[in-house]
């Protein structure tokens, strides 16, 4: 089968900031993203877990692109101009896609 | 003084107060005991709907007096002012950073709803009338203690990048958060269908009202535990002393405002519980947005791990005295 090369962007930032994100993936014309809630994890500020929080403010969110390897660097000059300030991992591999018309 | 303490410690024996207890002692003993999440959000939605409701058909039924728009405007100022007590207070006994000092002012000078509800229920059971409209200043008091942090960082220079942050979409988010909306709507229909309203829905929000109560602080016990066992090594005793100073602090600031504008005695207690509560959902949030650098196991641990706890147990039981025996109620 026909495969097509691509990048996977993953960051995982602070739910509050979603909207914020992904607004700015919006105008740097990424409009294909899926949200991921994150039950736990730990860091340099230790561990941490869903279970128990009783804010947004303590809750964190993955969100993956995929895209055309071209769209790299508009994407990831959005996405910093949101997360310079704040927590989160970005993080971005290649992959293959099989529909290259979508992305 | 004997009669509050006698009148403190009767408060303190209520089912609310004892669940909440339970689950705080569970979580520092790692029990494995939990609420699911969903049911935790459905029962926070619950409460404020009842509370918002109960607030307006009181308003309803004893009609608008100028002391609401005082309350309001008092609730205000002091949401705004209390910052700026509690930043000079952490920066005495703390020797927390500029901008840390400054995101836990804020939380100090919002209010915590559960706290709020915890206190109008315990009035309620004993027999303490309150004023309807204070659900509506407790929902004032919400979110202007933001712009006192804001403004505590920008004068000390290091508030530019919150200031910037500070734009239309956070005012919208702060102004309109889930529990605000909730809140504030539930008051409104309330206080449009009178009693009449209520008789139609009486048996959901009022029967199970202290039910769905204690469970729910059963979870917040949880939560406050495990925060305050995770986050033990950041409490030294300064913070520790500002989480406990500060409420009672706050509530001399309630009491003094209650007293003036002629609140009833449980006016006064619940004016006094929203002075010397912290918030730690609103304030988490914005604060996380504007103020990045600040460390949120500060704040929300001082916010959640010990005022709350503290005005649970303590800190109500001794409004309500204290409002007893200087309003003769």
């Amino acid at each position: 089968m026909q495969t097509h090369t691509a990048k996977r962007v993953e960051i995982t930032i602070e739910a509050v900031m979603q909207r914020r994100l992904t607004e700015a993936l919006e105008s740097a014309e990424v409009s294909g993203y899926t949200i991921h809630p994150v039950l736990g994890g730990s860091g340099r500020s230790g561990h941490w877990s869903r279970e128990g929080q009783v804010s947004r403010a303590s809750g964190m969110v993955t969100v993956v692109c995929i895209i055309r390897p071209e769209r790299l660097d508009p994407l990831l000059d959005a996405a910093f101009s949101i997360l310079d300030r704040h927590i989160g991992v970005v993080n971005v591999t290649d992959c293959v896609v099989m529909r290259a018309e979508r992305f | 003084m004997d009669t509050i303490l006698s009148l403190a410690a009767a408060n303190l024996i209520s089912p609310i107060i004892l669940f909440f207890a339970l689950g705080f002692a569970a979580a520092l003993m790692r029990s494995e005991l939990s609420v699911p999440e969903a049911i935790a959000k459905g029962m926070s939605l619950y409460l404020l709907l009842a509370i918002g409701f109960k607030g307006g058909v009181s308003l309803s039924e004893h009609g608008l007096d100028a002391r609401l728009f005082f309350a309001l405007i008092a609730g205000v100022l002091l949401s705004f002012a209390l910052p700026f007590v509690a930043f000079a207070l952490l920066r005495r006994l703390t020797g927390l950073s500029v901008v840390d000092a400054a995101a836990t002012a804020a939380h100090y000078g919002s209010v915590s709803i559960v706290t709020f509800v915890a206190a109008s229920t315990v009035l309620s059971s004993a027999g303490i009338a309150a004023e309807g409209y204070m659900v509506a200043v407790a929902a004032a008091m919400e979110a202007p203690a933001i712009l006192s942090a804001l403004w505590l960082m920008a004068r000390s220079g290091g508030g530019a990048a919150g200031a910037s942050a500070l734009g239309p979409g956070l005012i919208r988010e702060i102004l309109l958060n889930g529990s605000i909306v909730l809140l504030i709507g539930a008051f409104a229909i309330g206080a449009i269908t009178g009693p009449q309203g209520m008789a139609q829905i009486d048996a959901f929000i009022v029967a199970p009202f202290q039910g769905v109560l204690c469970l729910f602080l059963l979870d917040m016990g949880l939560v406050a535990g495990r925060g305050l066992r995770e986050a033990r090594g950041l409490l030294r005793p300064g913070l520790l002393a500002f989480g406990v100073l500060m409420p009672l602090i706050g509530a001399v600031f309630g009491l003094v405002t209650g007293l003036v504008l002629g609140l009833s005695t449980g006016g006064v207690a619940l004016m006094m519980t929203l002075s010397a509560s912290a918030s730690y959902i609103a304030v988490p949030a914005a604060m996380r947005v504007a103020l990045p650098e600040a460390r949120p196991a500060i704040y929300l641990t001082l916010a959640l791990g010990i005022t709350f706890p503290f005005n649970l147990t303590l800190g109500i039981p001794i409004y309500m005295a204290v409002a007893q025996v200087l309003t003769g109620g």
